[in-house]
């Protein structure tokens, strides 16, 4: 090799040295805040985490013990019945952009819109929901908690579906229409087939991204000392649980606060993780 | 019936041969851009008739109108009649769906739906049937058969239409197309995707099922062409340029275009 190739290669070897490093430090200074977020969540969660969390309801300031079974339970209520509005709505209304209006002007419409939808503030949505369920029913109520979720439900499924259906193949719905197949059964039939694993992951991270969610809770659920399954009255529920007892000097709330918020992390966690596992697993077929 | 054909000599014309698609003064658009203009041409019963062509002549989209498949496009249209045993299936108040199970298609890549090998077949045929799980498993047994496919997937019929080999993949979609019975098959360059031993199998294959079915084949390949077929249409920038029996075509082209293409001067 003669000189100048060398002096040439040293250059771009060092360049390289540089570049590497400094995306490994890029990387170590991210993940540092999330180890030091997760480990600080470990150790001020931990020490409460015992069965009475599951058992026994929120208690009152200043008491001993309790738990938070109807934060626990009201959270999954809201998130279910939240998911359960808004992932039909989702999955239809992607359905429609991806298959029936494919090629029509209405669709790229949508989509901007859904796309506003997806970045909105998520106090604002509940903000929506305030106006327009809690004020005329003249209580803040399970249902309207419920329907504040949805909200942010449907813009995250809409995405999702419409993506998944994009990506099965076009030919694979002209082969199902060259059988005869009306329009609806190669939908049904072949094409959310298809993209089933895509769609289910969409709809668990929206699970992921609204058991979190507490600012539109905040003005709609609000939240509720006492053990309840009415989804008419206020329903206690973990973030507005944890977002009012963090902020209180008691130690006993601020203990249960940081086991809550432990629980919500690591039920998305698994949820993200289980999302991940159903796509691989589709990937590989 | 009498038999009308874009070039006049039907040297064979002695052997009476019933047109089971007609196709007259087709014009066919994608938008505003005309890709085929004023197609004539018969496509006889249980007869392989092969569109040859260079890359963009129109063979395909000539393909894609005999079963419609251009209807799920908007700004796609075709002007014309496409007879189909007498009856214009241009027109508007066609069931296109009985008429894809009427003609159906085989495409260049093998598309088997993701399901059971079994249940790729037996969903078409549950669209037009109701019949018993005794019966349905005759009929499974019997379009893989037809499509030289059964003695390699009998022992896993369960298994997943996807798992199997391009060339299986590719007779399990003509099983699929022959078990719902229609009248005509359309292969889109069926072979393309496949090596040459699977390309030979399906060659055979088009062979037998010419005994049951019209067929007409889209292909790149000119050997296919005059492998398979009893008549060639070459068609070139939109224009059917010649139509005859395979042999006239490949040995007495009367037409320059034909002649140079098939001596691969171009194309």
């Amino acid at each position: 090799m003669s000189k100048t190739a060398n002096a040439l290669y040293a250059g771009r070897k060092r360049t390289n040295i540089i570049a590497m490093t400094l995306c490994y430090a890029a990387t170590i200074f991210g993940l540092m805040w999330l180890t030091l977020i997760l480990a600080s969540l470990l150790i001020n969660g931990i020490p409460g985490l015992s069965l009475a969390i599951f058992f026994e309801n929120t208690p009152p300031p200043n008491a001993q013990g309790g738990g938070l079974a109807n934060a626990i339970v009201g959270s999954l209520m809201l998130t279910t019945l939240g998911v359960g509005i808004g992932a039909p709505v989702g999955i239809l209304a992607g359905t429609y952009m991806a298959e029936y209006g494919r090629y029509e002007r209405i669709t790229s419409v949508i989509r901007f819109i859904n796309d506003i939808l997806l970045s909105a503030p998520s106090i604002i949505i509940g903000l929506f929901i305030y106006t327009l369920v809690v004020l005329p029913m003249g209580q803040f109520s399970g249902i309207a908690g419920a329907l504040a979720l949805a909200v942010i439900v449907i813009p995250v499924v809409v995405r999702t579906t419409e993506d998944m259906l994009m990506l099965v193949p076009n030919p694979l719905r002209e082969a199902a229409s060259a059988l005869g197949m009306p329009r609806s059964l190669v939908i049904k039939q072949v094409a959310y087939r298809a993209a089933r694993a895509g769609i289910i992951t969409g709809v668990l991270l929206a699970v992921a991204r609204v058991s979190g969610e507490t600012a539109p809770l905040l003005f709609t659920v609000l939240s509720n000392q006492f053990w309840s399954l009415d989804i008419t009255q206020p329903l206690a529920n973990l973030p507005v649980t944890i977002n009012n007892f963090i902020n209180n000097p008691d130690p006993n709330w601020k203990k249960l606060a940081w086991t809550g918020a432990l629980i919500i992390t690591f039920a998305v966690l698994s949820l993200n993780i289980g999302a991940r596992a159903l796509s691989k697993s589709s990937q590989s077929k | 019936m009498t038999i009308e054909t874009h070039s006049s000599s039907q040297s064979s014309a002695a052997l009476p041969m019933r047109e089971r698609i007609s196709v007259r003064d087709l014009r066919f658009y994608y938008g505003e851009s005309l890709a085929l203009k004023n197609i004539n041409l018969p496509l006889y019963d249980r007869k392989v008739t092969a569109f040859i062509g260079p890359s963009g002549c129109g063979k395909s989209t000539l393909l894609r109108v005999l079963n419609r498949m251009y209807d799920l496009y908007p700004g796609q249209r075709a002007e014309g009649e496409v007879l189909l045993d007498g009856e214009n299936i241009l027109q508007p108040g066609i069931d296109l769906n009985l008429l894809r199970s009427r003609v159906g298609m085989v495409f260049q890549k093998p598309t088997p739906f993701p399901m059971t090998i079994y249940d790729n077949i037996a969903f078409g045929v549950r669209l037009y049937e109701k019949i018993s799980k005794a019966d349905m498993d005759v009929r499974v047994e019997e379009a893989l058969s037809k499509a030289a496919l059964w003695k390699e997937v009998k022992d896993k019929l369960n298994a997943s239409g996807l798992s199997l080999s391009g060339g299986q993949q590719q007779r399990l979609c003509i099983a699929r197309t022959v078990a719902i019975k229609p009248e005509v098959i359309l292969f889109d360059e069926p072979c393309s995707a496949l090596d040459p031993i699977s390309t030979a199998k399906i060659e055979e294959l088009i062979d037998e099922l010419k005994s049951e079915y019209t067929i007409a084949i889209v292909t790149h390949n000119m050997q296919q062409a005059a492998r398979v077929s009893e008549h060639t249409a070459f068609m070139y920038l939109g224009d059917l340029i010649e139509f005859n029996e395979t042999s006239n075509i490949f040995t007495t082209p009367k037409d320059q275009r034909t002649q140079d293409y098939i001596t691969g001067r171009f194309g």
